[in-house]
């Protein structure tokens, strides 16, 4: 068998999804290559070159795979697909707009968002949110795949010395552009890879009271993240999402404050190892997963737990 | 312009998702069902474009069994002009649809079709993205945002990082995030009139499209539920249990 496994990078460096979907490759077997398609990504190569278990590294260096179109980046795929025998990617934004536009040019049924791997044709994952685990085997010939990322631990980042090899760039598609973008600055952890996350919903009332989660959040090297009536709310921007539609997160420790604990929001963060439920309502369905709730007005709260960890 | 929207009834999105007793799949008898409410999202959409003047017809579409027609109803009443029911008991698999999306595409070329991002039951986010593939369209996909122009659309994204936005070419197709706009109740009035819409039903089978599943589900299951936490009297306990947990 042989994997090809296509990188979420920022030209510079390879994103934290791209070592968890190598290991997703490990458990399938096989030999490993990388694709690293992008606009002067030569740093991304030299990192993807170097994780432990990868045989080579696939360099698409040019303008029309800056943003990662899916226009363009799926015809490229689908020129070197033929070695091998599976494609994978992180069930990234990018990932998840990539992957079924080349399994559609391939005439393959892709397989969404696996949480394991039981052998090279079966693969185990959630559907309705989470509340059911389903497992499919695939009969197509080639099995195209996005990775549920927190489900499979991250390779190390040395070790290996793949050689890297220029792939032929296959042109603009000329279907789509890139504009603009509005990414949100933080100097808090990404909050899919952060070993602790802090989340406040619509019992934060505002924007404004989000610095009392941020306050925390910096104690203890955090990311921050939101409930869905938060950012509904406008209280945050849409990437602090946790939950079904929004980000799936697995940290250490996951602290909700001020989250009722709506099955979507759940959907995003059952899988942590640890979580605190802070909530004035001692009825929240919250508290039914929380391994250690504080029925408290958060408002009360925050401040004392920031001092707390002073 | 003709716009085409996707109508998935599912399983209602307030109620939990249960495993039948034999295990052979997931219960949906007498339970509640609903419109995907992406695709609820989707149909706003296309009806908000038609009310600025920006289409001419709104049509929806929906794959599935008998029941579908109750859904498509609801987007007749929410403001769609005119129904496909693509009729079939069997379970289609993404790829599938997509093909059968295909075929409706080119028998009523519209200008864009808008669908949900995901449908909340299978949770596989790939019919839009397929369909602009077999199309050789561009695709606009978690949309917040769109504004059409002319030969093209301006779409906002809602990716990882916070927003990104594209200029697609059209035809396009789009899939709706959650913020794209709130969906609309159907008023009574518009109710009633929903029953004399046109509604068109096909059979699957008609459509010449290879349907055979590629997948096959071996086994589903209901994840095994935490155990119950305890209660802590304070902040000074809270910090004190998590430091023993070494999570701290």
């Amino acid at each position: 068998m042989s994997i090809l496994i296509i990188a979420e990078h920022d030209n510079a460096s390879l994103k934290a999804a791209t070592l968890n979907t190598v290991s997703a490759a490990q458990k399938i077997g096989g030999d490993i290559d990388i694709l690293i398609a992008g606009t002067d990504c030569g740093g991304a190569a030299e990192a993807a070159a170097k994780l432990p278990g990868v045989r080579s590294v696939k360099l698409a260096d040019s303008a029309e795979y800056g943003h990662q179109l899916a226009e363009n980046v799926a015809p490229l795929v689908v020129t070197i697909a033929a070695d091998y025998s599976h494609v994978l990617a992180p069930a990234t934004t990018d990932g998840k707009n990539l992957i079924p536009r080349v399994a559609a040019l391939l005439d393959v049924m892709a397989v969404s968002d696996i949480s394991d791997v039981i052998d090279a044709d079966t693969f185990e994952r959630p559907i309705y949110a989470g509340n059911i685990m389903s497992v499919v085997k695939s009969s197509d010939a080639k099995k195209i795949i996005t990775v549920r990322t927190t489900k499979f631990p991250a390779c190390a980042e040395e070790g290996g010395s793949a050689s890297i090899d220029a792939v032929a760039a296959t042109g603009d598609a000329g279907l789509s552009s890139f504009v603009s973008q509005d990414l949100t600055q933080s100097d808090r952890p990404e909050l899919t890879s952060a070993k602790i996350v802090v989340s406040g919903g619509r019992g934060m009332q505002n924007g404004e009271n989000f610095a009392l989660l941020d306050a925390v959040a910096e104690k203890l090297n955090a990311a921050v993240g939101a409930s869905r009536a938060a950012v509904d709310a406008g209280f945050v921007p849409n990437d602090y999402q946790v939950g079904q539609t929004g980000k799936v997160v697995a940290p250490d420790l996951y602290i909700a404050v001020g989250i009722s604990g709506a099955i979507q929001h759940l959907a995003g963060m059952k899988d942590s190892k640890v979580i605190v439920a802070i909530n004035n309502d001692e009825e929240a369905p919250i508290f039914q997963v929380a391994d250690y709730g504080l029925v408290m007005d958060l408002f009360d709260a925050l401040p004392q737990l920031k001092d707390a960890l002073d | 312009m003709k716009i085409l929207v996707t109508c998935k009834r599912v399983l209602d999105p307030y109620i939990k998702a249960r495993v039948k007793p034999d295990g052979s799949g997931v219960n949906l008898d007498n339970v509640k069902m609903a419109m995907n409410p992406f695709d609820e999202i989707a149909v706003e959409e296309a009806i908000r474009l038609k009310e600025a003047g920006s289409a001419s017809e709104v049509i929806s579409v929906s794959i599935g069994g008998a029941k579908c027609e109750e859904t498509l109803r609801t987007s007749l009443a929410m403001g769609a002009d005119r129904a496909i029911h693509v009729v079939t008991d069997e379970d289609v698999e993404p790829l599938a649809l997509a093909k059968v999306l295909q075929k409706l595409v080119e028998e009523e070329a519209p200008g864009l079709v808008i669908m949900g991002k995901q449908s909340i039951d299978g949770d596989s986010n790939q019919v839009g993205q397929m369909l602009a593939a077999l199309l050789g369209w561009a695709q606009g996909t978690n949309i917040s945002e769109v504004q059409l122009g002319d030969g093209e659309a301006t779409v906002t994204r809602e990716i990882d990082g916070g927003l990104e936005t594209l200029k697609l070419k059209t035809p396009a197709v789009l899939t709706a995030d959650l913020r794209l706009n709130e969906p609309r109740y159907a008023s009574l009035p518009n109710i009633m009139k929903a029953k004399k819409k046109p509604l068109e039903k096909k059979p699957l089978e008609d459509m010449g499209v290879d349907t055979a599943p590629r997948q096959v589900t071996t086994q589903v299951s209901e994840p095994a539920a935490r155990a119950a936490g305890i209660k802590v009297a304070d902040v000074a306990e809270l910090v004190a249990k998590l430091k023993n947990a070494q999570v701290i």
